[in-house]
Protein backbone atom coordinates (compact mmCIF):
# COMPACT_ATOMS: atom_id res chain seq x y z
CA UNK A 1 0.00 0.00 0.00
CA UNK A 2 1.77 3.32 -1.18
CA UNK A 3 1.39 6.25 0.79
CA UNK A 4 1.32 8.49 -1.60
CA UNK A 5 -1.37 7.03 -3.06
CA UNK A 6 -4.09 7.11 0.05
CA UNK A 7 -2.64 11.29 0.14
CA UNK A 8 -3.88 12.09 -2.64
CA UNK A 9 -7.41 10.47 -2.49
CA UNK A 10 -10.31 12.70 -1.44
CA UNK A 11 -11.09 10.36 1.30
CA UNK A 12 -8.01 11.19 3.34
CA UNK A 13 -7.49 14.35 2.14
CA UNK A 14 -5.97 16.35 5.18
CA UNK A 15 -5.36 13.49 7.22
CA UNK A 16 -1.26 13.62 8.30
CA UNK A 17 1.24 11.03 7.28
CA UNK A 18 1.27 8.94 11.00
CA UNK A 19 -2.21 8.42 10.90
CA UNK A 20 -2.28 7.27 7.09
CA UNK A 21 0.30 4.61 8.20
CA UNK A 22 -1.76 3.35 10.53
CA UNK A 23 -4.70 3.41 8.13
CA UNK A 24 -2.72 1.76 5.52
CA UNK A 25 -1.93 -0.87 7.61
CA UNK A 26 -5.86 -1.99 7.57
CA UNK A 27 -5.97 -1.60 3.78
CA UNK A 28 -6.00 -5.01 1.82
CA UNK A 29 -5.56 -5.66 -1.68
CA UNK A 30 -8.17 -7.11 -4.16
CA UNK A 31 -7.42 -8.11 -7.87
CA UNK A 32 -9.91 -8.56 -10.68
CA UNK A 33 -9.43 -10.02 -14.43
CA UNK A 34 -11.21 -8.14 -17.18
CA UNK A 35 -15.38 -9.10 -16.38
CA UNK A 36 -15.38 -9.95 -13.36
CA UNK A 37 -17.93 -8.60 -10.91
CA UNK A 38 -16.77 -7.17 -7.96
CA UNK A 39 -19.77 -6.41 -6.50
CA UNK A 40 -23.05 -8.03 -6.84
CA UNK A 41 -26.38 -5.82 -6.41
CA UNK A 42 -28.83 -7.31 -3.40
CA UNK A 43 -25.72 -8.82 -2.09
CA UNK A 44 -24.26 -7.59 1.70
CA UNK A 45 -21.85 -4.78 1.23
CA UNK A 46 -18.58 -5.96 3.32
CA UNK A 47 -16.03 -3.48 1.90
CA UNK A 48 -15.51 0.05 0.66
CA UNK A 49 -13.09 -0.18 -2.70
CA UNK A 50 -10.13 2.60 -4.16
CA UNK A 51 -9.17 1.82 -7.49
CA UNK A 52 -5.71 1.75 -7.65
CA UNK A 53 -5.18 1.04 -10.83
CA UNK A 54 -7.57 0.12 -14.02
CA UNK A 55 -11.13 0.98 -14.18
CA UNK A 56 -14.39 -0.07 -12.92
CA UNK A 57 -18.35 0.07 -14.08
CA UNK A 58 -20.67 0.86 -11.59
CA UNK A 59 -24.22 -0.30 -13.13
CA UNK A 60 -27.77 -1.55 -12.55
CA UNK A 61 -29.60 -3.98 -14.42
CA UNK A 62 -33.41 -4.08 -14.49
CA UNK A 63 -35.29 -7.10 -14.13
CA UNK A 64 -35.85 -7.48 -18.54
CA UNK A 65 -31.54 -7.11 -18.45
CA UNK A 66 -31.36 -3.80 -19.06
CA UNK A 67 -27.91 -2.02 -17.59
CA UNK A 68 -27.47 1.62 -16.96
CA UNK A 69 -24.16 2.22 -16.16
CA UNK A 70 -23.84 5.08 -12.96
CA UNK A 71 -20.71 5.49 -13.07
CA UNK A 72 -16.99 4.70 -14.34
CA UNK A 73 -14.56 4.36 -11.14
CA UNK A 74 -11.00 5.12 -12.51
CA UNK A 75 -7.88 5.33 -10.20
CA UNK A 76 -8.06 7.49 -7.23
CA UNK A 77 -11.71 7.12 -6.74
CA UNK A 78 -14.27 4.97 -4.68
CA UNK A 79 -17.16 2.69 -5.22
CA UNK A 80 -19.74 0.99 -2.72
CA UNK A 81 -19.23 3.96 -0.63
CA UNK A 82 -23.17 3.77 0.93
CA UNK A 83 -23.89 0.62 1.78
CA UNK A 84 -20.62 0.33 4.00
CA UNK A 85 -22.31 3.38 5.82
CA UNK A 86 -25.74 2.23 5.68
CA UNK A 87 -25.27 -1.30 6.39
CA UNK A 88 -27.90 -2.40 3.71
CA UNK A 89 -27.00 -4.33 0.85
CA UNK A 90 -25.25 -3.39 -2.37
CA UNK A 91 -27.69 -1.20 -4.42
CA UNK A 92 -25.33 -1.50 -7.38
CA UNK A 93 -22.87 -4.07 -9.04
CA UNK A 94 -19.55 -3.31 -10.01
CA UNK A 95 -17.31 -5.19 -12.68
CA UNK A 96 -13.39 -4.81 -13.85
CA UNK A 97 -13.59 -3.66 -17.32
CA UNK A 98 -10.03 -5.03 -17.03
CA UNK A 99 -7.66 -6.06 -14.85
CA UNK A 100 -7.91 -4.04 -11.50
CA UNK A 101 -6.10 -3.77 -8.47
CA UNK A 102 -8.19 -2.39 -5.79
CA UNK A 103 -7.60 -1.82 -2.40
CA UNK A 104 -10.66 -2.18 0.08
CA UNK A 105 -11.32 -1.27 3.44
CA UNK A 106 -13.70 -3.42 5.65
CA UNK A 107 -17.18 -1.81 6.57
CA UNK A 108 -16.53 -2.12 10.57
CA UNK A 109 -13.18 -0.51 10.05
CA UNK A 110 -13.78 2.08 7.90
CA UNK A 111 -16.89 3.05 10.68
CA UNK A 112 -13.82 2.79 13.49
CA UNK A 113 -11.86 5.18 10.99
CA UNK A 114 -14.36 8.09 10.11
CA UNK A 115 -15.51 7.74 14.33
CA UNK A 116 -11.74 8.46 15.33
CA UNK A 117 -11.05 11.01 12.40
CA UNK A 118 -12.76 13.89 12.03
CA UNK A 119 -11.35 15.16 9.09
CA UNK A 120 -12.41 11.96 7.03
CA UNK A 121 -15.68 12.37 8.67
CA UNK A 122 -15.78 15.77 6.47
CA UNK A 123 -13.98 13.80 3.56
CA UNK A 124 -16.83 11.16 3.68
CA UNK A 125 -19.51 13.88 3.30
CA UNK A 126 -17.77 15.21 0.99
CA UNK A 127 -17.59 11.92 -1.32
CA UNK A 128 -21.28 11.49 -0.51
CA UNK A 129 -22.44 14.89 -1.45
CA UNK A 130 -20.50 14.23 -5.35
CA UNK A 131 -22.35 11.09 -5.58
CA UNK A 132 -25.98 12.68 -4.74
CA UNK A 133 -25.26 15.15 -7.31
CA UNK A 134 -23.99 13.11 -10.18
CA UNK A 135 -26.90 10.53 -9.29
CA UNK A 136 -29.29 13.28 -9.12
CA UNK A 137 -28.39 14.66 -12.81
CA UNK A 138 -28.81 11.28 -13.86
CA UNK A 139 -32.16 10.92 -12.74
CA UNK A 140 -32.60 14.19 -14.14
CA UNK A 141 -31.83 12.95 -17.38
CA UNK A 142 -33.99 9.57 -17.35
CA UNK A 143 -37.04 10.93 -15.60
CA UNK A 144 -37.87 14.54 -17.33
CA UNK A 145 -35.46 14.35 -20.37
CA UNK A 146 -36.77 12.27 -23.57
CA UNK A 147 -33.21 11.45 -24.41
CA UNK A 148 -34.35 8.45 -26.27
CA UNK A 149 -36.07 11.16 -28.79
CA UNK A 150 -33.69 13.10 -28.93
CA UNK A 151 -30.71 10.83 -30.12
CA UNK A 152 -33.12 9.49 -32.41
CA UNK A 153 -33.76 13.24 -33.67
CA UNK A 154 -29.88 13.19 -33.80
CA UNK A 155 -29.45 10.13 -36.05
CA UNK A 156 -32.07 11.42 -38.19
CA UNK A 157 -30.13 14.76 -38.59
CA UNK A 158 -26.73 13.01 -39.09
CA UNK A 159 -27.38 10.13 -41.31
CA UNK A 160 -25.53 10.14 -44.59
CA UNK A 161 -26.60 10.48 -48.32
CA UNK A 162 -25.88 8.06 -51.26
CA UNK A 163 -23.65 10.89 -52.28
CA UNK A 164 -22.09 12.78 -49.20
CA UNK A 165 -21.14 10.77 -45.90
CA UNK A 166 -23.03 12.52 -42.69
CA UNK A 167 -20.74 13.37 -40.05
CA UNK A 168 -19.59 10.58 -38.27
CA UNK A 169 -20.19 11.24 -34.59
CA UNK A 170 -19.43 10.05 -31.12
CA UNK A 171 -21.78 8.89 -28.19
CA UNK A 172 -19.77 11.50 -26.54
CA UNK A 173 -20.81 14.18 -28.69
CA UNK A 174 -24.53 12.87 -29.30
CA UNK A 175 -24.84 13.19 -25.49
CA UNK A 176 -23.55 16.80 -25.58
CA UNK A 177 -26.67 17.46 -28.50
CA UNK A 178 -29.18 15.29 -26.59
CA UNK A 179 -27.79 17.60 -23.55
CA UNK A 180 -27.16 14.10 -21.53
CA UNK A 181 -24.53 11.90 -19.94
CA UNK A 182 -22.56 9.38 -22.47
CA UNK A 183 -23.83 6.87 -20.16
CA UNK A 184 -27.86 7.50 -20.87
CA UNK A 185 -27.12 7.78 -24.75
CA UNK A 186 -25.23 4.18 -24.93
CA UNK A 187 -28.63 2.72 -23.26
CA UNK A 188 -30.64 4.84 -26.01
CA UNK A 189 -28.61 3.58 -28.60
CA UNK A 190 -29.24 -0.22 -27.29
CA UNK A 191 -33.06 0.74 -27.24
CA UNK A 192 -33.48 2.26 -30.08
CA UNK A 193 -31.43 -1.66 -31.37
CA UNK A 194 -34.05 -3.45 -29.50
CA UNK A 195 -37.01 -1.25 -30.89
CA UNK A 196 -35.95 -2.32 -34.32
CA UNK A 197 -35.39 0.94 -35.67
CA UNK A 198 -31.46 1.03 -36.00
CA UNK A 199 -28.64 -2.21 -36.34
CA UNK A 200 -25.68 -1.20 -34.62
CA UNK A 201 -23.19 -2.92 -36.81
CA UNK A 202 -19.29 -1.92 -35.78
CA UNK A 203 -18.73 1.44 -36.11
CA UNK A 204 -21.76 2.19 -38.18
CA UNK A 205 -25.40 2.75 -37.34
CA UNK A 206 -27.90 1.71 -39.85
CA UNK A 207 -30.99 3.31 -39.57
CA UNK A 208 -33.30 0.63 -40.53
CA UNK A 209 -36.88 1.49 -40.17
CA UNK A 210 -36.95 5.64 -40.53
CA UNK A 211 -40.69 5.29 -40.19
CA UNK A 212 -40.01 3.95 -36.66
CA UNK A 213 -37.53 6.28 -35.68
CA UNK A 214 -40.00 9.24 -37.20
CA UNK A 215 -42.71 7.59 -34.66
CA UNK A 216 -40.02 7.79 -31.32
CA UNK A 217 -39.21 11.60 -32.23
CA UNK A 218 -42.36 12.41 -32.34
CA UNK A 219 -43.86 10.26 -29.07
CA UNK A 220 -41.36 11.49 -27.08
CA UNK A 221 -41.39 15.42 -28.02
CA UNK B 1 -8.49 -1.22 -44.03
CA UNK B 2 -10.23 -1.12 -40.63
CA UNK B 3 -11.75 1.27 -38.97
CA UNK B 4 -9.80 2.01 -36.10
CA UNK B 5 -10.32 4.45 -33.57
CA UNK B 6 -9.28 8.11 -33.69
CA UNK B 7 -6.08 9.58 -31.36
CA UNK B 8 -5.60 13.36 -30.77
CA UNK B 9 -2.18 12.57 -29.17
CA UNK B 10 -1.81 16.16 -28.21
CA UNK B 11 -4.87 15.45 -26.19
CA UNK B 12 -3.17 11.94 -24.17
CA UNK B 13 -2.06 12.34 -20.87
CA UNK B 14 -0.79 8.80 -20.99
CA UNK B 15 -2.70 7.53 -18.24
CA UNK B 16 -2.89 3.96 -20.03
CA UNK B 17 -6.68 3.52 -18.47
CA UNK B 18 -7.88 2.63 -22.39
CA UNK B 19 -5.54 0.23 -23.29
CA UNK B 20 -6.53 -1.49 -20.03
CA UNK B 21 -10.13 -2.22 -20.67
CA UNK B 22 -9.53 -3.13 -24.49
CA UNK B 23 -10.08 -6.86 -25.20
CA UNK B 24 -8.66 -6.61 -28.38
CA UNK B 25 -5.02 -5.44 -27.13
CA UNK B 26 -5.40 -3.08 -30.02
CA UNK B 27 -4.16 -0.27 -28.08
CA UNK B 28 -0.26 0.43 -26.57
CA UNK B 29 1.01 3.39 -24.69
CA UNK B 30 4.12 4.13 -27.18
CA UNK B 31 6.32 6.85 -25.71
CA UNK B 32 4.02 7.89 -23.13
CA UNK B 33 1.00 8.50 -26.01
CA UNK B 34 -1.38 6.05 -26.94
CA UNK B 35 -1.05 4.34 -30.41
CA UNK B 36 -2.95 2.41 -32.36
CA UNK B 37 -1.78 -1.36 -33.53
CA UNK B 38 -3.87 -0.99 -36.74
CA UNK B 39 -3.09 -5.01 -37.46
CA UNK B 40 -5.03 -5.40 -34.70
CA UNK B 41 -9.20 -5.77 -35.36
CA UNK B 42 -11.18 -3.46 -33.19
CA UNK B 43 -14.82 -4.20 -32.55
CA UNK B 44 -15.81 -0.87 -31.73
CA UNK B 45 -16.75 -1.70 -28.08
CA UNK B 46 -16.28 2.09 -27.23
CA UNK B 47 -14.72 1.08 -23.66
CA UNK B 48 -11.47 3.46 -24.54
CA UNK B 49 -13.43 6.58 -25.20
CA UNK B 50 -15.60 6.49 -22.41
CA UNK B 51 -12.82 5.94 -19.72
CA UNK B 52 -10.75 8.55 -21.52
CA UNK B 53 -10.92 11.72 -19.14
CA UNK B 54 -8.96 13.67 -21.77
CA UNK B 55 -11.25 12.63 -25.31
CA UNK B 56 -7.64 12.06 -26.66
CA UNK B 57 -9.55 8.45 -28.50
CA UNK B 58 -12.69 9.13 -30.17
CA UNK B 59 -15.07 6.29 -31.49
CA UNK B 60 -17.23 8.03 -33.76
CA UNK B 61 -20.24 6.06 -36.01
CA UNK B 62 -21.40 6.65 -39.06
CA UNK B 63 -24.65 6.93 -39.72
CA UNK B 64 -26.13 5.47 -42.63
CA UNK B 65 -29.79 4.56 -43.93
CA UNK B 66 -30.63 1.01 -45.22
CA UNK B 67 -31.52 0.83 -48.55
CA UNK B 68 -34.90 -0.58 -48.68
Amino acid sequence: MQLEYLKNILYFSGVSLVELESISKIIFEKTADRGEMVLLEGEPADNLYFVASGVVKVFKTSVEGKEQILSIVRPGESFNDVSIFDGEPNPVSAQAMGPVLLYGIKKNEMEAIVQNHPQIAINVIKVLVERVRHLLSLVEDLSFKHVIGRVAKILVEHVGGEISRGRRLTQQEMAAMAGTAREVVGRSLKELEESGAIKLDRHRIIITDKEALQKIIEVSS
Amino acid sequence: MTEMPIIEPQKCNGCGLCVTVCSNNALAVVNNIITIIETVECDWCTDCELVCTTGAIRCPFEIILQES
